[in-house]
């Protein structure tokens, strides 16, 4: 696995898909929490990073397909595939170096936004638990997303349609449950259905109470696609 | 036995893209899977590297069940697949570490193979290269070089030459003769010449299923007709050569009578024959010789019936 990690890595950095990710996530984030007049908190009046911990999981919500849709869609195009499955390296660990390259590229990006934090407490009294738990939610999230991601590309030999699928899942899976669940007519069913989103453990750890609940989703959510991947690769060699 | 195939089957749907066949490649053996295109060789090869799993029968590398034991048999071979794929945005050096630590060589050890793998494989002043920026050739010298990084027992090339010009052809075949040496390898190609100039032993394969396997001598024997090229200053009356005894076709080379292509079952009694009848009639002999057993037509002849 650590020689993929490692490799990944690498071709994030050469290539400039790590840059524009960073440069983008940044720029967007810092407009939204600083700039943009009806999300900015200096026009907000209290102390607080609600309206980043809300917005930010959209802007991962493409972002993250982008880094992920070439992971395996490129080398099965390309025939490196074909490569890496006849080195003595298992299936597992070719999915999981991509996961966990993408999803440091997704903690790297985060954490300048710590800054954030600092410059608020300068301007009141913050919310510390609840701020903590909101990035715990947020690395949780980018995960679920990263995971999400590198399914969607195991699934086609094409990019685009890779990065479209992510999309959508990503989508379906953080605020797609929640609005099904308010359809009427679900009755007793509302409350799973909602559950079964991310958002609603996602809201539930910003409120500054890491339960061990809600971090178990979401590690499960990500280990479901990790293994519907393992099924995807394995099954398309026959 | 580095390579043992048996009975083995592989079917996509209704077609049987490989048909029951069985074969064995000794250690040290350079053996040419030759077949035209889409005969079945890339698909067995796919399987004795264990990238496609068989339908049917079983393979053994170096004593190694491909279904039971795949990790110990990706650790003996070493593959180069028939589009060499290549990371192509990294560079040469750098590709080759990350091969050698997928085979779990580490440290001083793996820069000793890598360094040893530049020198063999020519690729000493393109190391700093990026793989996208080399020339075609070169990027086959990085195929072989991944291929070979872990020093495996087992080759499998899988048409190593295709699609080259021959200057290229005959650089990779020299590089292919130096690293093979103590080796066994399996590679396929649909050129005839390559075989011959490379391989102990051929293997011939259409439609699925094994045609000949044979060494390179057998083989020619394939073919019991002989062509004779014969050239005269003057032109002659080609009635008395076509006269000659085991003559089976004559045909005149030239519209004046003075060269003549003939095919015979027995070319040594005829070019004695030739020798003679010039003599006799003293015909000024410019050209007698034997061409090489065609083996293009062996080829053809095993893989059209």
């Amino acid at each position: 696995m650590i020689p993929i990690f490692l490799k990944e890595v690498r071709s994030l950095l050469s290539s400039l898909i790590a840059y524009v990710v960073i440069s983008v996530f940044l720029t967007a984030a810092g407009l939204i929490f600083w700039v943009f007049p009806e999300t900015s908190v200096l026009n907000y009046g209290y102390a607080e990073m609600d309206t980043f911990f809300n917005l930010t999981p959209y802007i991962f919500m493409f972002l993250v397909p982008g880094i992920t849709m070439r992971s395996f869609a490129e080398e099965s195009r390309g025939g490196t595939l074909e490569m890496l499955l006849t080195k003595p390296v298992s299936l597992w660990s070719i999915i999981l170096g991509k996961y966990f390259s993408t999803f440091f590229l997704v903690v790297f990006s985060i954490l300048p936004t710590l800054i954030y934090y600092f410059s608020l407490s300068w301007l009141g009294p913050v919310d510390t638990a609840g701020i903590s738990g909101s990035y715990v939610g947020l690395i949780l999230l980018g995960g679920v997303f990263s995971g999400i991601g590198v399914f969607s590309s195991s699934l086609t030999q094409n990019q685009i349609v890779s990065f479209i699928i992510a999309v959508f899942l990503c989508f379906l899976w953080h605020t797609g449950f929640g609005s099904i669940a308010q359809l009427s007519g679900l009755g007793n069913f509302a409350n799973p259905v909602e559950e079964l989103g991310l958002i609603y453990h996602y809201d539930a750890l910003s409120r500054g109470l890491i339960d061990s609940r809600n971090v178990v989703y979401f590690v499960s959510v990500t280990a479901l696609f990790l293994v519907l991947t393992h099924l995807t690769l394995s099954s398309k060699k026959w | 036995m580095s390579i043992k195939v048996e009975q083995l089957t592989k079917a996509f749907g209704k077609q049987r893209a490989v048909d029951d066949i069985s074969f064995e490649v000794g250690a040290g053996e350079i053996v040419g899977f030759l077949g035209p295109n889409g005969a079945g060789k890339s698909t067995t090869m796919k399987m004795i590297t264990t990238y496609l799993p068989p339908s049917d029968g079983n393979i053994t590398v170096c004593g190694h069940d491909v279904r039971n034991n795949a990790a110990a048999v990706k650790r003996h071979i070493g593959y180069l697949p028939e589009q060499n794929p290549l990371y192509t945005d990294m560079y040469v050096k750098e590709y080759l570490n990350f091969i050698g630590s997928l085979h779990g060589l580490k440290g001083s050890h793996l820069r000793e193979r890598v360094e040893k793998m530049l020198d063999i494989c020519g690729l000493r002043a393109e190391q700093h290269k990026v793989i996208g920026a080399l020339s075609k050739g070169y990027r086959q010298r990085v195929g072989l070089a991944q291929a070979l990084i872990h020093d495996p027992e087992v080759l499998i090339l899988d048409e190593p030459t295709s699609g080259f010009d021959p200057n290229q052809i005959i650089e990779i075949r020299h590089l292919i003769k130096t690293i093979s040496a103590k080796k066994t390898v399996l590679f396929s190609t649909h050129i005839m010449q390559e075989v011959q100039a490379l391989c102990h032993r051929v293997i011939v394969i259409n439609k699925g299923k094994i045609v000949a396997n044979q060494t390179m001598e057998d083989i020619k024997k394939y073919s019991a007709s002989q062509k004779i090229i014969v050239a005269f200053e003057e032109p002659v009356d080609h009635h008395l050569i076509e006269n000659l005894p085991g003559v089976i076709s004559c045909e005149a080379a030239d519209s004046n009578y003075t060269r003549f292509t003939l095919v015979t079952t027995s070319g040594k009694e005829l070019r004695g024959a030739l020798y003679q009848l010039a003599k006799e009639k003293e015909w000024n002999l410019l050209e007698l010789r034997q061409e090489e057993t065609g083996l293009e037509e062996i080829f053809q002849n095993l893989t059209t019936s």
